[in-house]
């Protein structure tokens, strides 16, 4: 199946959801490599966290940011490649006995990311962080549709009413 | 479908398959002439779309892509115009109508003699139509029993009198619009079901709405939005007459030198030029292609471009205005699911001179939010961008939250226009367009006032916040009007009353360029019942042999 066609066809709540299972921790990474994506995970994983519920990193964020640089983002990819030497310039200022992002305590990389917000590289990182938390998933985030789940996003091609509390109350 | 070489003269070329060139094809081609209809975009089918919100709207699977065909935009003839995409229109057959939101309000009686009854407005072009309602009424029901549209004659106090019903009930009522209609009625005003281009019942070999709730920005699987690639487009198919040719990007309309028109050249997919001959043409590319096309048409006999001896194409411009007010709410809505609206109030329409400004509002209850732009944008200016507690208000808000959008008047301004940019070239080569915009003082008196109008519909509501988004960010537009308006004046319109341009005798131009004021926004309705009145017109001059 080409790219195109792919976009192209018709997702049916059926195969988005096969899309989403299958993809599941095995998805190749396409452009970064494993030690750039380990560092990045670590930063969208503090964009969305993982608490009670998943976050980026179950939804498999890296997976779609991956795709974004091989294909429709390409021209973004020298932001990334600076903007991450950068994040980790200031890790090694901020916590001078860090040897990676991927090894900061979760306190640690909400404070770096704090001090990296206002940086265009922050602004493109939490978009397509979000994006690949929300998409559907085969841009290769939302992995078993964990981001709809959070927000609530039931995918079916058909639903009756009542759709909520105060259509229903109305009845 | 039949297939003409370029060489046949067919009868009728339409240029754009969208909410006008559809009817046209669709009229003309069962009237029995035979007609081409040249599509830029991609001829998509029903099981070629798609839940895919990445790809409609940030990938731009449906709609002009702004990296191939950028446009350039200023707030002033004194400033050098910048490239940053400022509109957006349906880029396959069926045009617009394919991903609209599918919203069908007529405009109202007085919509076409405003400037009558409210006077003049400085610092703009704002006038009277031509036409009256009454003279357009007829065609309003055509397009309604044609295309199939969804609502409640009679609901709403304020529109003018019709000669027929809707031919299909309204749709459910979704929570937002409950208490959107509870709090409308609390506050004195009248909320009425919303006319939906969408099927509530099966109507003539289409199913009805499944309500899985991915209308706005997407093309519908279940082939019940009235786009004109799921009603009309089919009718004209089954003429034998009419062939639809997509990916066909015209870049000029051929003139003779009697001054009329013979045929268009255009690129194939191979971007091969190619001239198809024709009796006549329709042009339906939208507000700002149509412009774009005629002034590239320009020749020796139209030195400012096609059909603009007035040097009034592209002038006037009118935006697609309107606030967004959002508000939370303590139980579930799940506003993700059916139809994006479905209650609607014109109790703010008309003008009042008393506000001591012109402008006024239809207001509608609506989710069009996804997963994706609600993620980004929707949340309250003052929730965290990101970390934990983004991520609980996100999952909080997506279904507890309806927006309020008001659809409020864009005067027409000379100096509001679009013209061809003298550097920018798009990936075919050709000019692109530039925009120069900015908001008449009234229309910013009116964006501010009806803003406050959604607030205090919100606070009746019951909303527990209430969030609104700067009025000044006008964004990209997508009803596209104005621009070679409608006129019995050939020095002060492009086209005259059956929107046949005043210049070329067998040129006709529908779409929304032939607007001459914006009514409260919502024109599609208008401009498919201009582009029904137009064929019919069209087809009794062809058949007198005055073509």
């Amino acid at each position: 199946m080409t790219r195109r066609s792919l976009l192209l066809s018709p997702l049916s709540a059926a195969t988005i959801h096969d899309i989403a299972a299958a993809q599941q921790n095995r998805t190749p990474l396409r452009y970064l490599t494993p030690a750039a994506a380990s560092e990045l995970e670590a930063l969208t994983t503090q964009i969305i966290p993982s608490d009670t519920t998943p976050g980026a990193k179950e939804a498999g964020c890296i997976h779609f940011i991956d795709r974004a640089l091989e294909t429709f983002d390409r021209d973004k990819r020298q932001l990334y490649t600076e903007g991450l030497a950068a994040a980790q310039a200031k890790r090694a200022e901020l916590f001078p006995q860090s040897t990676s992002l991927a090894a900061l305590a979760p306190a640690q990389t909400i404070a770096l990311l704090k001090a990296v917000e206002s940086t265009d590289f922050f602004q493109l990182l939490r978009a397509h962080t979000i994006m690949g938390f929300l998409a559907s998933p085969d841009w290769g985030g939302n992995q078993l549709l964990t981001g709809w789940a959070h927000v609530g996003l039931e995918h079916r091609m058909s639903f009756q009413p009542p759709f909520g509390f105060y259509d229903k109350e109305a009845r | 479908m039949p297939r003409y070489r370029p060489s046949d003269t067919v009868d009728f070329l339409v240029i754009g398959s969208g909410a006008a060139g559809g009817v046209v094809a669709k009229e003309l081609s069962t009237a029995g002439f035979s007609v081409v209809v040249l599509e830029q975009g991609a001829w998509l089918k029903e099981k070629d779309f798609s839940h895919n919100e990445f790809a409609v709207s940030y990938q731009h699977a449906l709609t002009n892509n702004p990296k191939l065909q950028p446009n350039t935009f200023r707030a002033s003839a004194s400033e050098t115009a910048k490239v940053e995409q400022r509109y957006t229109y349906g880029r396959t057959v069926g045009g617009g109508t394919v991903h609209f939101t599918a919203n069908y309000w007529r405009f109202h009686p007085n919509d076409f003699r405003e400037r009558s009854i409210f006077g003049d407005v400085p610092g703009s072009s704002f006038t009277d139509w031509p036409i009256t309602y009454d003279e357009l009424e007829p065609y309003y029901t055509k397009a309604e029993q044609d295309l199939g549209i969804s609502g409640l004659a009679g609901a709403n106090p304020f529109e003018g009198p019709r000669s027929k019903p809707y031919p299909l009930p309204p749709l459910p009522v979704k929570s937002s619009g409950v208490l959107f209609e509870r709090a409308a009625k609390k506050l004195g005003l009248h909320p009425f079901p919303s006319p939906m281009a969408i099927l509530s019942q099966p109507y003539r070999g289409r199913g009805a709405c499944t309500h899985c709730g991915w209308c706005e920005y997407f093309g519908c699987e279940m082939r019940v939005k009235s786009s004109t690639l799921a009603s009309v487009i089919p009718m004209a198919e089954k003429t034998g007459k009419c062939e639809i040719r997509p990916g066909c990007y015209v870049r000029r309309i051929q003139t003779n030198n009697a001054g009329r028109v013979t045929g268009a050249v255009y690129f194939d997919s191979q971007r091969r030029e190619v001239l198809q001959r024709a009796r006549a043409v329709f042009l339906c590319a939208n507000g700002i292609e149509s412009t774009k096309l005629l002034l590239l048409s320009a020749s020796n006999r139209f030195p400012n471009g096609l059909a603009n001896s007035s040097g009034m194409a592209g002038k006037n411009f009118m935006w697609d205005l309107g606030a967004f007010v959002s508000g939370l709410f303590d139980h579930p809505l799940n506003e993700y699911k059916s139809v994006q609206v479905s209650r609607v109030i014109h109790d703010y329409y008309a003008a009042d001179p008393k506000r001591g400004f012109y402008g006024g509002a239809g207001i509608d209850a609506r989710f069009n939010w996804y997963p994706i732009s609600f993620g980004l944008d929707a949340l309250p200016p003052d929730a965290p961008k990101w970390g934990a507690d983004y991520k609980k208000l996100l999952g909080h808000y997506f279904n507890h939250t309806f927006s309020t959008l008001s659809h409020t008047t864009s005067l027409p301004v000379e100096s509001n226009r679009v013209d061809l940019d003298p550097t920018t070239k798009d990936a075919w080569g050709l000019p692109v367009p530039r925009l120069t915009y900015q908001l008449h003082p009234d229309d910013r008196k009116t964006l501010l006032w009806a803003q406050q109008r959604q607030i205090e519909i919100m606070q009746a509501a019951g909303a527990t916040k209430i969030w609104s988004y700067p009025i000044d960010d006008i964004g990209v537009s997508a009803h596209l009007m104005g621009t070679l308006r409608m006129g019995n004046d050939p020095a002060r319109s492009v086209v005259n009353r059956f929107n046949r341009a005043h210049d070329v005798p067998n040129l006709f131009i529908v779409d929304g360029s032939s607007l001459v004021t914006s009514a409260r926004q919502q024109p599609t309705a208008t401009i498919q019942a201009l582009a029904y009145r137009a064929a019919e017109a069209a087809a009794a001059r062809a058949t007198k042999g005055e073509m």
